[in-house]
């Protein structure tokens, strides 16, 4: 009876196809989950190579890291105060 | 010069212990010198799986602290003549031994033995950290449950960060008839996920809570499927192109050996 029951509802062809994408999206995530401190250095890094063209607040600057689904996005919010002048244009 | 092998998961009971011992035995049965080190401090198990628990004297941590020599605390396995334990602590805890220690030993067992298998604990704390210290090569395990296979993942992420790169995975457990059903996660389905080279499959089978109460490993009965698994994956680390079992049922003569209750 309970065989019956479950292959009712294994109509996606089995619970293998359940594990198999749980993991997909599980594993997503943790492969995304790099250290606060390599995160640090990369904020560094950007505010150096961005103030060299424009004035940001850096207080404010905001790095993260962003998984949904199966893609995965580096998203940077970054308040700029204002433009340097051109030196050489 | 030998070779360092580290047997890890992740994710405990998934089989460390128990691979780790037919590995050994398997290595040792076919004429290599072998030694097995256990680094499960606390939770010493491996002495077990060989039938070796009345024999220990010393142990890892009495040779890292200088308290006996290394060739005082190897127990030399009386049914396979290459095959030696080095038993782990069990009265002291994971922080009794560093990674610069276990460096130190694998060196020193690299000068008498042509294989040296290191049994790791489950978790990715220091005990895993010494068991991968001195190691040359990966084997990690695991079984097709989700849980498993994603602390495999995590596994092989940390021991490509320690320049342990390409593990090689074994698939414990696998239950063919589940799989044809759609029920459980196929060798492909796993290999697929974590990406890494196959090394073996080894299905559930009762005949190891047998083997594993006596302290025989399975790897040296020449008559069972469970036994025949082993032996490949030995065959496959001493560089032999041996083809992945067929996970079907085990044939007509295997049918009716059973029916005889013969194994």
């Amino acid at each position: 009876m309970l065989e019956f029951f479950t292959r009712l509802f294994n109509r996606d062809g089995g619970s293998k196809n359940v594990a198999k994408e749980r993991l997909r999206l599980v594993l997503v995530h943790d492969r995304a989950s790099i250290s606060p401190q390599l995160l640090e250095t990369l904020k560094a890094e950007i505010i150096q190579v961005i103030s060299n063209h424009m004035e940001i607040d850096e207080s404010a600057l905001e790095v993260n890291l962003d998984s949904s689904g199966n893609t995965m996005a580096l998203v940077a919010n970054i308040p700029v105060k204002g433009m340097k002048r051109a030196a050489e244009a | 010069m030998g070779e360092v092998i580290v047997i890890t998961s992740g994710k405990g009971g998934v089989g460390k212990t128990t691979t780790a011992a037919n590995v050994g035995a398997g290595l040792a049965y076919l004429g290599k010198k072998v030694v097995l080190v256990d680094t499960d401090i606390g939770l010493r198990n491996l002495d077990m799986a060989l039938g070796l628990e009345n024999r220990i004297v010393f142990d890892i941590v009495d040779v890292t602290s200088g308290n006996c020599r290394l060739r005082q605390a190897l127990i030399k396995d009386k049914r396979l003549d290459g095959l030696h334990l080095l038993p782990a602590a069990q009265t002291k805890d994971k922080t009794a031994v560093s990674p610069e220690q276990m460096k130190a030993l694998c060196d020193d067992l690299r000068q008498e033995f042509e294989y040296i298998i290191i049994d790791c604990p489950a978790g990715i704390e220091q005990g895993f950290r010494n068991a991968i210290a001195g190691a040359d090569k990966a084997i990690v395990i695991t079984t097709p449950e989700v849980s498993a296979v994603r602390d495999a993942d995590r596994i092989i992420g940390l021991l490509e960060a320690s320049e342990l790169r390409e593990p090689a995975l074994i698939v414990n457990r696998i239950r063919p008839k589940m799989v044809r059903q759609g029920d459980m996660m196929s060798i492909e389905d796993i290999i697929d996920i974590l990406a890494v080279d196959l090394l073996g499959v080894i299905p559930e089978d009762e005949m190891i809570v047998i083997t594993t109460n006596r302290g025989e490993p399975v790897v040296l009965d020449q008559s069972s499927r469970l036994g025949q698994s082993y032996r490949n994956i030995v065959k496959r680390i001493l560089g032999e192109d041996v083809p992945m079992m067929s996970l079907d049922e085990e044939g007509f003569f295997g049918k009716i050996r059973k029916m005889f209750g013969m194994r």
